[in-house]
């Protein structure tokens, strides 16, 4: 236990990032970040580490912070306390626009595409090319079929109403917006939350292109099966509280559900009972 | 490497599919006309085809509705109106309303009348006063619905009690202006038309220039390796763009010809057609009025789009007011009153434009201004009063919406919103 941490819980980063200490530093780390709504601690004291080439799942029960950690990493809501730090220099993220300025991209929930415009015109809303006074329709065509090549996504065309689109074919084009700016962190919120099976498999392939594109991940979900199937790291919350940490090669599920739910295992030993038994590292 | 990966890559998985040649390009990208797919939008085909079907249905009736002589005038009675329609298309493209158009087109008659022949301005001057009154009070709209949130549908209804008193007590005890015959305004409105050989001019000029950005477009696709439509399809769609031109302009030389208002219009909606789609302004219209948050979001200056369409609106709407004070050669306490304001926005609806917004057409504002004076038109050639063009034309717009809601239903069945 590190003598400089005032509360008795057990310390963040130094067990964490120590047997890890080969790799770079994280591209995205957030350190003791708490949050409050009135009364609500929505966030407390949570520490979150995210490299290049890795694909990091945040899962949590209802109401256990997730949409308040997107909110801290995308800009959205400024923390009433703790430190984004970005590649090991602390940023403030004022606003979405900053933190998409940092290299901090976020694909939100309803994915924040206008219906009636067509792909093309959704990749590039609000950053258009233009030639003279004019929009370069034909340089923004040719990107958006160079990005959602790169993600392999099947799109019938980028000149058809992102309406007439089927709901993974539209989390392809709002994850291709994200990639625009070239970010080095794409944050996924609940991506999968309303699609099929088959479209839900196409996002997945989606989240890989992003990790083999050497991008961070953070992948908020609270679907556990989409979870294993691509994350390489399993954060749990719990009450505002990180509540585990798991290589999501090795952890069990039972133990990823336990932290979740606060049963057995995490009851005993305080708030990070699971993290010791999987320490990252050791596996990998 | 990008360029060279991005053709293995769209080529290999089933790249035909992917990008057919020009099938699924929408037209103005360079693929094909209104649309190859059966499931895409009607579009303005509804509309044509409506159009098509009332004149043959009147001409059946009375063999006079398609003459030359009537179709001059069936024209420059759709001027006038349709300068207010494309105004009233912006504000439905952001998902708003101005119900004041017609007291705002009557206000600025009133301004130019009382100016020019009672205060003794310039005519110029008159009309310059009366189309800035009209963007300010488009301006005091957008702010008041930007800033303040104060519904447009509210905020344009005080605005229509506020324009017609202000038009009223603007007349003053009269009543009523008559403007002199030898003014340009009124004889720019009335007797100028173009002449038969600079309307054949203007046709070619804009046929040539169709074809010739289509090719640049086909050459620079081609460089940029994107799917571009071939050399027959840019000759066939210019013949018939040449074709839809010709045809009516030299059946109208056989009487006057185009009128010279119905050309301004005719110019004002072809430049803001190119605004709405070739310019990031136009595209920010259509974003906002499609999903406003996710505009906002990205990053779009919101307010200033809508104040933008509320100014453009008001604007046009003095316009048609100054254009129709210029053909009946005066001002009085009826103009732009009765029907003009629901004439206006009913034309922007049967000619397409989405009364949710997000979707329609600067050329929504042509196409449904030629319906409804076709229907009036029509109705009249039959001796039938204007109660019967009150119903036609309301069971028109109630057609028009149907399609229009039956649309959104379909999209929005699919489309989170």
């Amino acid at each position: 236990m590190n003598p400089h941490v005032p509360s008795p819980r057990p310390t963040g980063p130094a067990p964490r990032t120590a047997p890890v200490s080969a790799r770079p530093p994280a591209v995205l780390s957030l350190r003791g970040v708490s949050q409050s709504f009135g009364a609500v601690r929505a966030l407390v004291d949570v520490d979150l580490d995210v490299h290049a080439r890795e694909v990091v799942a945040v899962v949590g029960d209802n109401g256990a912070g997730k949409s308040t950690l997107v909110g801290v990493m995308s800009g959205v809501t400024v923390p009433d306390s703790g430190e984004v730090m970005l590649e090991g220099v602390p940023v403030q993220l004022g606003s979405p626009a900053v933190a998409r300025q940092l290299g901090i991209a976020t694909v939100f929930q309803d994915l924040a595409l206008c219906a009636d415009l067509d792909v093309v015109e959704n990749l590039f809303l609000g950053h258009e090319v233009r030639r003279g006074p004019v929009l370069d329709e034909i340089a923004m065509e040719r990107e958006a079929w160079r990005l959602l090549a790169q993600l392999a996504a099947r799109v019938p065309s980028v000149r058809v109403p992102v309406a007439t689109l089927s709901g993974g074919q539209r989390q392809a084009v709002a994850i291709a917006r994200a990639l625009l700016g070239e970010p080095r962190v794409v944050i996924l919120d609940e991506p999968t939350a309303a699609l099929g099976v088959t479209q839900t498999a196409e996002v997945l392939n989606l989240v890989e292109r992003l990790r083999d594109r050497g991008h961070g991940v953070v992948l908020v979900s609270h679907n556990m099966a989409d979870v294993q199937a691509v994350a390489d790291r399993v954060v749990v919350l719990r009450r505002g509280r990180l509540n585990g940490d798991f290589d999501a090669d090795t952890a069990r599920y039972e133990d990823i559900i336990a932290a979740i739910t606060g049963a057995s295992p995490a009851l005993s030993g305080g708030s990070r009972a699971a993290q010791p038994r999987h320490p990252r590292g050791e596996t990998s | 490497m990008s360029s060279h990966g991005l053709a293995g890559t769209l080529t290999a998985p089933g790249g035909a599919a992917q990008r057919p040649a020009g099938g699924t390009s929408s037209w103005r990208h360079g693929g094909a006309p209104w649309g190859a797919g059966g499931q895409r939008e009607l579009g303005a085909l509804p509309v044509v085809v409506a159009l098509i079907v009332l004149a043959l249905v009147f001409q059946a009736f009375n063999s006079n509705f398609l003459s030359p002589d009537n179709l001059v005038n069936l024209t420059m009675q759709s001027a006038t109106t349709g300068v207010v329609a494309l105004g009233i298309v912006l504000v439905l493209l952001v998902g708003q309303i101005d119900l004041s158009v017609g007291a705002v087109s009557g206000l600025a008659a009133a301004v130019v009348a009382v100016g020019s022949v009672q205060q003794g301005w310039p005519l110029a001057v008159a009309v310059g006063a009366a189309v800035v009154l009209g963007a300010a009070v488009g301006a005091l709209y957008g702010v008041m619905f930007t800033r303040l949130g104060v519904p447009s549908f509210v905020i344009t209804l005080a605005g229509l009690l506020v324009a017609l008193g202000l038009q009223v007590r603007v007349l003053g005890s009269t009543g009523s202006i008559n403007l002199p015959y030898e003014s340009w305004l009124v004889r720019f409105s009335q007797q100028t038309f173009l002449h038969p050989v600079a309307s054949y001019a203007l046709v070619a000029g804009v046929v040539l220039a169709y074809a010739g950005s289509r090719v640049v477009e086909k050459q620079r696709r081609e460089s940029a390796e994107l799917a571009a439509a071939s050399v027959g399809t840019i000759v066939v769609r210019s013949a018939v763009l040449l074709v839809v031109l010709l045809a009516p302009v030299a059946y109208l030389n056989l009487n006057r010809g185009v009128g010279a208002m119905f050309a301004v219009f005719l110019g004002l909606v072809a430049g803001t057609d190119l605004l709405l789609r070739r310019t990031r302004w136009g595209r920010s219209v259509r974003a906002i009025g499609s999903n406003v948050d996710s505009a906002r979001r990205a990053g779009l200056a919101v307010r200033r789009v809508y104040v933008s369409c509320f100014m453009a609106c008001a604007a046009l709407a003095a316009l048609g007011g100054v254009l129709s004070a210029g053909r009946l050669a005066a001002a009085n306490q009826g103009t732009g009153g009765s029907d003009l304001n629901l004439t206006a926005i009913a034309a922007a609806v049967i000619g397409g434009t989405s009364l949710f917004g997000g979707r329609g057409s600067a050329w929504s504002a042509l196409l449904g201004v030629l319906v409804i004076h076709s229907i009036a038109s029509g109705l009249t050639l039959l001796n039938l009063d204007s109660s019967i063009r009150y119903i036609v034309t309301g069971v028109v717009l109630a057609l028009a919406v149907t399609i229009d809601s039956l649309g959104r239903r379909r999209r929005t069945g699919v489309a989170p919103r």
